[in-house]
This record gives C-alpha cells, structure tokens and sequence, in this order.
C-alpha cells in the first residue's frame, strides 16, 4: 500500500508514491539519489542523518518520507544555494567554508549532519560561545575529530555570517 | 628541496567533496539490479544449533534465497587470522555458524531480497532452534578447572601463553626498597567509526570479475583473504575502498559479510549490498582493550624502578579475527613506556569466552601498556610520597641514550623526554595548580592533576615484525600533461594524505598540490599495498611517496639536463620550472616532461615515460613520544567528574601538516576521555551485551571536552628520510592515564589510590564516602 506524497527537496518539488513505512533517510538516499545524509544508528542517537525540515533541524533516520509530505527539506547537497548571495550559483556556505578552513572533518561521516545542526543553531543564536556551540552539537557525535575543529568551523561561520549582515 | 608545503597548515584537499555531501561510501553507491542481503544472528552467548526452518523466510515477498551455515559447509573458507604465535592454540571461525555458536551476534543464516526492508523483514522469519551451552563470560573464571570449554577439540579456553623477560628480574625484586603491587582492569571497549562497515559486490561472468566495494583500512590485504576464502583467483577480485566513514582499526579485519556478500553476488550474478546496522556494529565488529593486569614494581627509596612483573589475562573473544593473538602481545613490547627499566618480565595469557574478538582497537595494545606503567609511576610517587613528575624524570633515559634498546628488545629511536616533560610542565603551570588544589582541599573542592609520559611504538613496521609486511608502496606517475598522480598503497580513511602527500609531491617537484592527485584504496589502480593502521600511512607510506617522487625527479634532471645542456644534478625543481643552480637557465617542467613522453630528444639510454615504484622496507618501528596534564574535579557530593583542562606535548617528529597532525591528537584525546570516563562495553552473565547500543554505550559528545591546549616537540626520526614518526594513536596511548591519574589524584585526600575505568559517578561516590568514614 503506497502513499502519494509531495516533498520539495533543495528547492524541487517531488511527487513520489512511498511505502508508509519508508524513513525520510532513506527516500532521500534511495528514492531521490541524495547520499549526502548519512546514517550512522538509525535511533536518532548519532545526528548523522540531520537534514532542515521546513527550516528546523531534524534527524531524518526517525521521521518518516509521509510525515514530509507538504514540507520542504534542505540536505547537505543544496544548503549551498540558500546560502545569502550565492542563490543556484553554488559556491559554500559559510558554515561548510568554516568546516574546510578549520579543519572540522576528518572521515566525514559525521559532517553533513554537524554542518546542517550548526547552521540551525546560528539561526537561532548568530553568536554563540563555546558552551553554547558545544551544547547544540550534543545531538550529533563525531569520533574522528575530538569536536575542536569543529566548534573554531562554527565560530568561523559565525564572524563570516555576522559580516554579511552588517 | 625547498620547503613551500611540507610543514604547512594547508586546508585539505579532501573536504570540498565531503562537505557538499559529494562524497561516496559504500552505501551511496546504486547499481542497477541490486540485491540486498541480511543476517539472522544469534541470540544466545553459546548454543549448539538444533535445526533452522527458513522455510517463512523463502516464500517471503522479494526474497530471492535463504542460506544457512550447512548450506555453505566447503563454500567459503573460515575467517583470516595473520597472527602466529608459539603454541596458539587454532580457532577457525566460520563465515555462518553450522552447527555451534560462540557469542550473541554470530550469524547463523542470510537472506537475500531484491529491497532493503523486505531483506531486514525476511531475517525474522528465519526460525532457529537453540540449544542453549553454559556461557563463558568472566575471562578468569574461563580459566578454572572445569570450566566448559568454547572450542570442543581442546580440553581448556586457554588461547595461547605469551612471555617476555629481559634483565635479572630476581636481582631486580631482591635490591628492591619497595614492591609496588596494582591491578589493573583494562576494559572493553567497542571502536564506534561513526559508518558502520558495509559491502557492495558485483560479479562479471564474462570476465570472471568480482569487484567488491568494503569499507576498509586494507583493501589489498583483503583482496587476497577473499580470493582464498572464496577460492578463485586473486587477479579475478578487485576492491575497492570508497571514502571510508572512521575506522580506528575496526575496519583493519577481514569480516565474514565481506565473503558472503562476494559469494552472494558471484552465485546470483546480480549486485548484492550489504550495510551493518548500528546494533550489527556493537556486536559483530571487533572490540578493543578487554586486559586484566597484576603488576608489580621494584623500586628503589629515591624512586628509581629496577623491575616491573606484569601477569596479563587478555580476553580475546571467541574467535579470532585478524590479528586477536596478536594485541596484548605490543602491551609486552611497550611495557617499560619511556622508563630505563632494567628488568621486566610480561606473562600474556589469551582466553577464549563468549563475545565478539577483540583486535586492535586505536593504540591497539599500547594504550594498556602506557596505562599499565603511567598508573604505576603514580602508584610509586604516592607511596614514595614524591611528585609524580619527580618520578618520571628520575627514570628517563637522557637524550644521548637514544636509539635505546629497551629489556623488551625493541630500540626507540630518538627522543628528549626531558624537553617534552619541562614543556607540558610549563604550558599546564604545573605548580600553581598544585598550589590551587592544596587551596581548593581546604575548602572542601577536589580537583586532581593527572600526568601521563609516554613513548608508543608506530610506523608499523619492519617487515621482520609484522605478520604479513610491514613496507608500504607507491607509484608515482607524471602524466603527459605534467599532471601528476600518486598511488598509495596506504588506505587513509579521514586522515588526510590526499593533502599530506600532495605537499610532498609539490616541495619534491616544484609544483602545486593542485597539481598532484592521490589515489588509494583501489586495487586495480594501486599496485599491492599494506593499508593503514599502526600510525603507518605517513611514516611508511609517505616515505615510499617520496622515494618515488625522489626517482622521477632525479629521472627529470637528467632529461632536462640533457636538454639545457648542464649538468643534471646542479638543476632545482621550483614553480614549475626546472632551473639551473649555476648559470640560472632553466625550462618549464612540463618541457621535460613532455620530452619524456615524445621521447625524441632523451638522453641516451634512458627509457621514456615518468612512472616510479617504491616498496619502502623500514629499519624499525619509530617511537614518538610525549605528555599529557589534565585537570579534573570531582563533586563532593555526587562523585561526577568533570574534565576541566587539557594541556597536550607530543612529538610525533617532523611534522607534515600541523592541521592534520592536531585534528589527530583532539581525536586521540576525546577517544581516551571515553575509555577513563565513560564507554564500557558489558556483557551480563548471560553473555548478552547490555551496552549494544549507543544510548546504552557513551562515547564523549562535544560538551564533555574542554579546550584542549596542545603543543609539540619535534625529535625527528632517523629511521626515514623525512623523520616523520606518526601520530594517529597518540591521543588513545597518551591521554587514558593521564585522565585516571588525575582523578585519582583528586580523590587522594579519601584515601584512595586506585579505581577502574571508566570511572563511574556511583564508584567515586562510594569511595568517598568510604573515605570520610575511615577518617
């Protein structure tokens, strides 16, 4: 028994029939060819999966395709294009430019997810301290990088993006 | 060779893709007509197999075929294990269980389906009748009398006995002031890379090619392994390694899946995939650490150590895997860390019980060793009543001692342990925190200072040494264009040589690491290679890097030479041109280059084409060293433990990428914070693993970590041309006894002098309390 859903992905619009039981994770990776959402525990536990549901971070590995339907969804692969001025154009992101300056990956794994829960806290908080960094990125886990890099690549972003506001 | 980018922080070359979600490991990858298999595992620690009835899981929607162990009997051959060891005792494991299992998880069947869920459906339909076996769990009640036995041919769960003397250890014990005795629980931990492991394979009837895509530290090592355990010829395999998601050693094994799913794939003749849940990780991955150490040390009154006797119970699981034998025997080598120690004697005893293998796990038998002896210098300090790093320093050996060759028979190659002690001392101001902890005492406030010296043994390794080579090869070619490709046949997996070696390459040819393109972890383009492990890829791999590069440089010269009309080795490679030193003149590189191609205008005698192989054999190991200070407090009232500063020394050598080399060492350390504070793999008397899960196991998150403040010496090694030494296990060896030193120290004032990792809330507690009632 499928079910006919309508998910606008990275700014296109999709009409896909699904199983009920299909995981957001997976229609994203399977269904639509996008493999920049990682699945590190399939429980929510790990943050690997974390993609923007209409805006807010979420862990797509506990939410299902159906529960998308209507919503728009930001992966890794188009986190790039809304970023402010770079539009279909492409170039980074400052948080994905904050990562490769300050060498906030190592495997790689972990990062699509890092990035897009640290681009929903910069919205919520555009300046935030070290506590703060370490404390919104307690949903997601890294074992390669220790998380210092990681928190300096946020910081970055933040100086970038504070920037561009002013 | 001038030194533009060796030595630089250059951003990586590696994160453009990986940060747009551009990459692709196993699991991205789609082929047309793709099958996916699942396992049905065991339940039970211990079981004979009655009878299995996949006869649900046949007829199930989208199943294509249902194998157990009996049918596979002959099919494919048991699971690898390098290790040799004298009197080791053999433990085949094969790739599905038939008729016995030996811990929760072992597979007992597979389903193929043509869709993943319908796959992970049919597994439970697979019936399986049990019988359950008394489980063997508690690795020294393993080795009573009448204990039941695991493997049923032999009559004891004794894997192999293990010993190391050197030095007069009975001279050693008798002029002894003090016999300092501990001991010490290393415990098990699970290796957790954040991608689990996964297999895509797919078979060419027509060309009898087998191409399997695996998740893996060795893809070489793995290709022969399969190529035997499948029975067909090793140029039929071809494996390729895609970006790989963290391995830590985890993925430094030949899995059964791996077989399987190649086995899957040849006889259905469809693509069959293959991704390991997070649960699957926890039980059917290898683990680490899992040592119970007696120790004993002489020492003299003024704290110098004569002797050191350490009895090992190590709990290798039920089978082996690649190297199990083989861990706790580097915990031998590494026994007397950066101490003259003059006579010590190391008895291993391997068990067999009911859980996953044990193998190397990030440090891999050297984090014991660094524990076993930075607990014991502390343990020396706090009887002897001095400081622990008056201890230390008393029994280094001094910088002219160097290459030293230790009673275990290894030789460090090169240190100053003095200079690295002196500095972590400074940087962590050392003596105001002592000061601030005796202030702090009086107001009823206990933080702990904890400080680990330590040497590890990397680069691994002279072939001598290792079970199956210890060299690593490269290829280096320049192509027409003047483009440049290294093939490595190290297997980075988050480490970062595509940039690491692309900084060679420049400095060794004049060039931009724009220029030069890394390739790895493909055997059909990468002549045979070790992999990466041991804190090798860079020590041996970028040494055979260089050599190569070296040769086609040299190859260049005389091409250019012979062009310009001077002499080859007066010419220097710079900003792409090759320049005369003498007269300054000097031509594009990519003229010689294109000479070596067109071949017309080439010295006599020498063959066209720029391609340099190297197989790079090293002397020894390489020894980097250093020391780590940490600060903790613990709650007076709640026994938490709150890491609160980290200061890091390390000397990893000659350094290539500073970026790199400390994205290493805050990994290294945040990974040895969960092992003393937080992870412990558990299995419960019925040898289920009560922490299969990552709510139930935790590995340290962003807010358990302060600042970590580190720094470096730089003792280049003499045992490779760029006196690199490695620096992917400091962190795991350095930082572990540093964090328990610390917190024992902050408990001393209760009278503590040891607790077991990791240390929990509820332990600290009660020893306190214990304390303030004894007082």
């Amino acid at each position: 028994m499928a079910v006919e859903i309508q998910v606008r992905v990275n700014g296109k619009t999709h009409d896909s029939r699904v199983e009920p039981r299909l995981l957001l994770v997976h229609y994203l990776r399977d269904v639509l060819g996008l493999t920049g959402t990682h699945i590190g525990c399939e429980t929510s536990l790990c943050g690997a999966c974390t993609v923007l549901l209409d805006g807010k971070a979420v862990k797509s590995c506990t939410v299902l395709a159906v529960q998308a339907d209507g919503s728009e969804v930001t992966t890794i692969e188009g986190l790039a294009a809304q970023a402010p001025g770079n539009g279909a154009k492409g170039g980074l992101h400052p948080v994905q430019e904050g990562f490769w300056e300050k060498h906030g990956l190592q495997c790689g794994y972990c990062t699509p997810g890092m990035i897009l829960t640290s681009v929903q806290l910069l919205e919520d908080n555009p300046d935030p301290s070290e506590a703060e960094i370490r404390r919104a990125l307690a949903g997601n886990l890294c074992r390669c990088t220790g998380y210092q890099h990681i928190i300096e690549a946020v910081r970055y972003a933040a100086k970038k993006m504070s920037k561009g506001k002013r | 060779m001038a030194m533009r980018y060796i030595g630089k922080p250059l951003k990586r070359k590696e994160d453009p893709r990986l940060i747009q979600g551009l990459g692709h490991y196993v699991d991205d990858l789609q082929l047309a007509g793709m099958h996916y298999t699942g396992f049905v595992r065991s339940p039970h620690a211990h079981a004979r197999i009655r009878s299995i009835d996949t006869s649900k899981a046949r007829t199930a929607a989208g199943v294509v075929l249902v194998l157990t162990g009996a049918d596979l009997q002959g099919a494919i051959g048991p699971v690898p294990c390098a290790a040799q060891l004298p009197d080791m005792k053999l433990a085949l494991r094969p790739v599905l269980a038939h008729d016995r299992v030996r811990f929760v998880g072992e597979p007992v069947a597979l389903v193929v389906a043509t869709e993943r869920y319908a796959a992970r459906d049919a597994t439970d339909l697979v019936e399986v009748d049990y019988e359950p076996l008394t489980p063997v769990v508690n690795p020294e009640k393993a080795l009573e009398k009448g204990c039941t036995v695991l493997h049923e041919q032999y009559s004891d769960n004794i894997a192999y006995r293990w010993e190391l003397e050197g030095g007069d250890l009975a001279k050693a014990f008798k002029a002894a002031d003090k016999v300092i005795r501990q001991r010490l629980v290393n415990q098990r931990l699970i290796p957790v890379a954040m991608e689990p492991r996964g297999v895509v394979a797919d078979y060419k009837p027509g060309e009898k090619q087998l191409t399997v895509w695996s998740s893996t530290q060795i893809p070489h090592l793995l290709r022969t392994q399969l190529a035997v355990m499948l029975g067909v010829p090793e140029s039929s395999v071809h494996v390729i390694t895609p970006e790989v998601g963290g391995g830590f050693g985890s993925k430094l094994n030949v899995y059964p899946e791996e077989a399987l799913v190649g086995y899957l794939a040849m006889r259905l003749g469809q693509p069959v995939k293959w991704i390991e849940s997070r649960r699957e990780n926890f039980l059917c991955t290898i683990h680490g650490r899992d040592q119970i150490d007696d120790v004993e040390v002489a020492v003299k009154r003024d704290g110098t150590v004569l002797g050191l006797r350490c009895k090992v119970i190590a709990d290798l699981g039920a089978y082996y895997q690649l190297l199990t034998p083989l861990i706790p025997t580097l915990t031998g080598l590494m026994i007397c860390g950066c101490y003259k120690i003059p006579a010590v004697r190391m008895e291993i005893t391997g068990v067999f019980t009911n859980k996953m293998a044990t193998d190397a796990y990030r440090g891999a038998g050297r984090p014991e060793a660094t524990y076993i002896i930075e607990r014991m210098m502390d343990l020396v300090a706090a009887e002897l009543k001095k400081d622990p790093a008056e201890v230390r320093r008393k029994n280094f050996p001094q910088p002219k001692d160097f290459p030293y060759a230790t009673p275990t028979g290894v030789t460090y190659d090169s240190a100053n342990y003095q200079k690295s002690l002196e500095l972590a001392l400074r940087n962590s101001n050392y003596k105001r925190l002592r000061q601030e902890q005796a202030k702090l005492r009086r107001q009823g406030r206990y933080i702990g200072i904890g400080l680990s010296t330590y040497v590890e043994i990397c680069a691994m390794g002279p072939s001598s040494a290792m079970p199956a080579g210890g060299w690593e090869s490269a290829t280096v070619r320049v192509e027409p264009t003047g483009k440049v490709n290294i093939l490595t046949g190290s297997s980075p997996h988050g480490q970062g040589q595509e940039t690491s070696f692309a900084q060679i390459g420049a400095d060794v040819l004049g060039l931009e690491p724009d220029d030069i393109n890394v390739v790895h972890g493909d055997t059909a383009r990468v002549p045979y290679g070790i992999g990466t492990f041991g804190s090798r890829a860079t020590a041996v791999g970028g040494t055979a890097v260089y050599k190569s590069l070296v040769k086609l440089r040299d190859k260049l010269a005389q091409i250019a030479g012979h062009l310009m009309g001077e002499a080859p080795q007066k010419l220097v490679f710079r900003q792409k041109r090759i320049i005369s030193k003498a007269t300054k003149k000097s031509i594009a590189f990519g003229e010689a280059v294109g000479a070596a191609y067109v071949a017309k205008t080439l010295p006599p005698g020498l063959e066209p084409g720029l391609d340099a192989t190297t197989f790079f054999e090293p002397s020894n190991f390489t020894f980097p060293f250093g020391v780590h200070v940490c600060v903790v407090e613990v709650d007076a009232d709640t026994g938490d433990v709150k890491l609160q500063k980290y200061v890091a020394v390390d000397d990893c050598g000659n350094v290539l990428n500073p970026l790199l080399v400390d994205g290493q060492v805050h990994g290294g350390i945040v990974q040895a914070v969960g092992q003393a504070l937080l992870e412990e793999a558990v299995y419960d008397e019925h040898g289920q693993l009560i922490t299969g899960e990552l709510m139930d196991y935790a590995i340290p998150r962003a807010a358990d970590i302060p600042w970590l403040e580190t720094s470096r010496t730089v003792t280049p090694s003499p045992v490779n041309p760029l006196g690199l030494k490695g620096v992917g296990e400091a962190g795991t060896i350095g930082a572990t006894p540093a964090l328990l030193n610390a917190v024992v120290d902050a408990l001393a004032p209760f009278g503590v002098r040891h607790l077991d990792m990791p240390v929990k809330r509820e332990r600290v507690w009660q020893l306190m309390r214990k304390g303030r009632r004894a007082k």
